[in-house]
């Protein structure tokens, strides 16, 4: 089987998942730290090595073109493996709030990362149905992971209701799709644009696989999960959903709309750009008053979705080159951010467990700061250069359309609002009056290290464009429009 | 000085330190060194950032001096530095002085050194107010002296955001709270509008030649314009987004209360410099290259400019608090540098220019003042007030000497500037012109007048209060006042190099092509304003 090497990362994340299970059985409670040490350096390993594939101008497909290997899904895989270590070393600080089952966590976050990456290699639907019900499944139980705390649970029951609501868009509309087509394939699709693009059936099947989609995003209209989850899960799960799912929901929308029906998302650009209009406007009008931190996170999330929706709705290389862009910057930014909450927020995540934080922690609450800053969009940071290349995107469409500059106009206007409620935590760590505590926060050296790859990440990419410009836009290759 | 300076002048390739990188680096390089030092080497702190904007301050002056030495009759830029960044976007770092920006640069630098002079008075987390403030100064000098529309925009956000903490952690009065966010938000509107514009501008090229290089996009766009449909949207997106930048009536509600709450430096800073950067970028980029929007939006502009002028003036009179009477004639005045860019002339943009140099030392001289008035006495309420002069002999005739340069009176750099504005636009808009040669003389001389004769005169008795107690200390403002009486008694210090780079501007703003090569329009009114004040002021009266 030649088809094997080209799964060996998938292979590998699921046979580390694997063997931390059985090494669990023998490890003793005081060693169980070590099996997270274990994941993220097996996943670091596997993320160098992602490195020294030279990625090739012909794609390779596997299994009857079920499976592609091109720049978009190396891409993505690097970007899901990224975010994966970050949550498994935010897990292991974690631990003592999980009461049972840290190594299961690990695995789990492991099975999801398994699930994403052949999400980002889905070349057929079939593939799409499996790997996202794999990395969901696998979600609902994170989600609930802490048993004890009502929060927890109640987040793990929506997500589970809500999932289970999306899923079955997404079924029914590959059903209406095969009915239509004959095939699951992307290949197959793109090649039949003629006999499709009148076809109703066609359209109202693809039309809820994309509500389907919209739920991982949390762009509206299936946003609504998103802030009860983010608030009730713990915090490495918000991380994980907030960063990686997200971007699995992103590869494959651009996979479906770019590879399978491009001659149809080239007319539904007023879906998109409503979408995108409604989620910023949404996702930041209710994130004013919030006053818990990974609540007023997740409706931002739906925020921060609708702004990479903006590079879908540009229908563009640039635009999709610039949903890559911004999502990079956005896993180091969120992936800061998170860090912090999860040292600082032990008890509650009211923005109000902040105050002070100055006098703790000046490193936290610089951290901080300037990852608020930068989901902001303030150069010289990663946010400022993301939402830029969107810009640039969507009103370098304008000349042919100027509904356009009216979508830029609404993205500026929520950029506008979006900067009272991320000033609001800036105040809340700087100037607040009643300190939430006066003793400092110990940070240990993965934390101290992880923070200060958050750190660099974050103006690496807000300074120097270039290179993960390059590999964004070597990436999109794979993508008509 | 062992600076590459002359270096400037020479043809090719400019990857030499250029001296305006030293001028807003070594600030942004003092936050970063002063990250470093531990919270109670209070002096360390101290002494680093006078240091630091002392040499950006010389660096400036000498590169000024060396600026009127090799300028040429030619418009173009001097001390050029030019990297690339990220061609694959045509992003470059690339600065520059003309005419135009030149004064600005030298301003800022003079300003922030002042502001850091008089940050003494900060006792509370003094480290991070110097960092935010080195961040402030070097920003906004970045601004002034980038040619790159990215970096323009960028150091300009650097030295906004600064001031979202600084009023919110050392700022004064109940509402500092509500001002940090109005302050903020306003501004970041504003700017935003902006970028949009930029953003689409940048679009008008075609995907081979984008470059955000504001000296090539002003060569692209000579030979081949923007297309109308584009002008009509992007001219009104940087119109108004500078316009808020620069507290455009209607959209000034942040300007006075956003500077009665900040601390003194940080007001200085604020209301002398960050303000003029929506006037730079419509006068660098919104008037040269949109020349047929500008025609159609310059009457409105002078109307609305006019809602500068009379509106925000009518409301600085009746301000009891000193603070924010300043803070709205400061608005007030900003009124006469939009005038003179809805003139379209050269005179009247020359005007706009000198203007806002002009003001930038005299927002900060009164902002400054009114700070030590708080400090000693607690209050700006100006009834409050009264009988200050015999206490405060220094800092009342400086203050004195302030506010009738407010007032337009002769001898001060305002003077030769709204001179120039009103000069420009009396052919296009008579009846605005008229009526703000009114607004500016009878209004600005009620509150101005009024003000001195509550805070100074009186019968009052403060037993404590003295003036600055060394020369060191009178120093910042001495400076300040200093560079206004130089600019007004001499104002060809700068109008001639201004004139030279502004005519280039008009002439592509007005549309006409124009005599190439030597620009044909002289600049009478300096040399005039000077020679006979009282009878140009009678004239214009």
């Amino acid at each position: 089987m030649n088809h094997l090497p080209l799964i060996i990362p998938e292979m590998s994340v699921t046979g580390l998942a694997l063997a931390i299970l059985l090494i669990d059985l023998w490890t003793p409670a005081a060693r169980k730290p070590w099996l997270g040490y274990l994941a993220a350096m097996g996943l670091g390993v596997i993320l160098v090595i992602s490195f020294t594939n030279r990625i090739t101008d012909n794609p390779a497909t596997a299994f009857g073109g079920q499976f592609i290997c091109d720049g978009l899904s190396i891409f993505f895989k690097r970007y899901f493996i990224g975010a994966a270590i970050l949550v498994v070393l935010m897990g292991i600080e974690y631990a003592d709030r999980i009461p049972v089952g840290i190594a299961e966590f690990y695995a789990l976050v492991l099975l999801a990362l398994a699930g994403m990456m052949f999400a980002a290699s889905a070349n057929d639907f079939i593939l799409v149905f499996v790997s996202l019900e794999l990395i969901t499944i696998t979600s609902y139980v994170l989600v609930s992971f802490q048993r004890g705390r009502l929060a927890s649970l109640e987040a793990g029951v929506k997500y589970l209701v809500m999932g289970g609501l999306s899923a079955a868009f997404l079924v029914f509309g590959i059903a209406l799709l095969f009915a239509a087509s004959n095939s699951t394939s992307f290949a197959a699709l793109n090649d039949a644009p003629a006999l499709l693009a009148g076809n109703r059936l066609f359209w109202l099947g693809l039309l809820l696989i994309l509500t389907g989609l919209a739920f991982k995003i949390a762009v509206f209209p299936m946003q609504m999960w998103a802030p009860d989850v983010y608030q009730g899960a713990p915090t490495p799960v918000t991380a994980f959903l907030a960063i990686a799912s997200k971007g699995a929901g992103f590869v494959l929308l651009l996979r479906i709309l770019f590879t399978a029906v491009p001659c149809i998302s080239r007319h539904w650009q007023t879906l998109f750009m409503a979408v995108a209009g409604i989620s910023i406007l949404y996702g930041n009008l209710c994130a004013l008053p919030q006053r818990s931190l990974k609540r007023l996170l997740g409706y931002s999330s739906i925020a921060h979705a609708g702004y990479m929706m903006l590079g879908v709705a540009a229908l563009s290389s640039d635009g999709s080159a610039a949903v890559l862009y911004y999502l990079t910057g956005y896993l180091f930014t969120l992936g800061a951010a998170f860090v912090v909450i999860c040292l600082v927020c032990r008890e509650t995540d009211d923005i109000g467990a902040l105050s002070g934080l100055s006098q703790r922690s000046p490193v936290l609450a610089f951290a901080m700061a300037m990852a608020m800053v930068s989901l902001a969009g303030v150069p010289p940071l990663a946010g400022f250069a993301g939402k830029l290349l969107l810009l640039l995107a969507v009103v370098e469409r304008a000349g042919a359309n100027p509904a356009y500059y009216w979508l830029a106009i609404v993205a500026v206007i929520g950029v506008v609002i979006s900067l009272a409620y991320y000033l609001g935590v800036v105040r809340a760590i700087y100037w607040s009056k009643t300190p939430a505590g006066t003793a400092p926060i110990p940070l240990s050296l993965t934390m101290q290290l992880s923070l200060a790859v958050c750190m660099a990440g974050m103006f690496y990419i807000g300074l120097f464009p270039n290179a993960v410009l390059q590999a964004a836009t070597e990436a999109v290759k794979a993508l008509q429009f | 000085m062992a600076l590459p300076l002359l270096a400037a002048a020479s043809p090719g390739p400019h990857t030499a330190t250029s001296p305006l990188t030293w001028i807003f680096g070594l600030p942004l390089l003092a936050a970063l060194l002063m990250a470093l030092i531990p919270r109670n080497f209070r002096f360390v702190i101290r002494s680093l950032a006078l240091l630091a904007t002392l040499s950006s301050m010389v660096v400036a002056v000498v590169m000024f001096c060396q600026f009127r030495n090799i300028e040429t009759a030619r418009p173009g830029f001097l001390f050029v530095e030019q990297h690339e960044w990220s061609p694959a976007i045509g992003l470059g770092y690339h600065v520059g002085v003309d005419g135009i920006n030149v004064g600005l640069i030298v301003m800022g630098a003079i300003v922030a050194f002042a502001a850091t002079c008089l940050s003494r008075r900060i006792v509370t987390r003094e480290k991070e107010f110097y960092i935010l403030l080195m961040l402030m100064a070097g920003g906004i000098l970045g601004a002034f002296a980038s040619l790159d529309l990215v970096c323009f925009y960028g150091f300009h956000e650097l030295a906004l955001v600064p001031s979202f903490i600084m009023i919110g952690l050392w700022g004064r009065g109940d509402n500092k709270n509500f001002a940090a966010y109005q302050i903020t938000l306003y501004l970041s509107a504003g700017a935003l509008l902006v970028l949009l514009g930029l953003l689409a501008l940048y679009l008008q090229l075609p995907p081979g030649e984008r470059t955000f290089d504001m000296v090539a996009l002003a060569g692209y766009f000579q030979s081949r314009p923007v297309s109308l449909a584009a002008e009509r949207w992007i001219f009104p997106l940087l119109l108004f987004g500078f316009g808020i930048l620069v507290s455009l009536w209607p959209f000034h509600t942040w300007a006075p209360p956003g500077y009665a709450s900040a601390p003194t430096p940080t007001a200085m800073l604020h209301a002398g410099v960050v303000k003029k950067f929506g006037l730079y970028g419509l006068i660098r980029i919104a008037l040269p290259l949109m020349p047929h929007a500008a025609a159609q939006w310059a009457l409105i502009l002078a109307c609305l400019c006019l809602g500068n002028i009379i509106y925000c003036g009518l409301a600085a009179m009746r301000q009891r608090n000193l603070n924010l009477l300043i803070g709205n004639s400061s608005v007030a005045h900003m009124g006469f540098a939009f005038l003179g860019i809805a003139s379209l002339t050269t005179i009247g943009i020359s005007g706009t220019v000198m203007i806002m140099v002009a003001h930038g030392f005299l927002a900060a001289l009164t902002f400054a003042l009114s700070g030590y008035l708080d400090e000693e006495l607690n209050t700006l309420e100006i009834h409050e007030m009264g009988g200050l002069l015999r206490h405060l002999p220094f800092i009342g005739t400086v203050m004195i000497m302030a506010m009738l340069a407010g007032c337009g009176l002769p001898g001060f750099a305002n003077f030769p500037g709204e001179m120039m504005v009103l000069f420009g636009s009396w052919d296009r808009f008579p009846l605005v012109a008229g009526v703000a040669i009114w607004g500016a003389l009878v209004i600005g001389g009620v509150y101005m007048l009024r003000a001195i004769r509550n805070i100074w005169h009186g019968e009052k008795s403060w037993p404590g209060i003295s003036d600055p107690a060394n020369v060191w200390r009178k120093l910042p403002y001495g400076l300040l006042l200093a560079c206004l009486i130089l600019l007004g008694c001499y104002p060809r210090l700068l109008t001639d190099s201004i004139a030279i780079s502004v005519e280039p501007v008009a002439r592509m703003a007005s549309g006409e092509p124009g005599p190439a090569g030597r620009p044909s329009v002289q600049v009478p009114p300096p040399a005039a304003a000077v020679g006979t004040p009282q009878a140009t002021v009678a004239k214009a009266n």
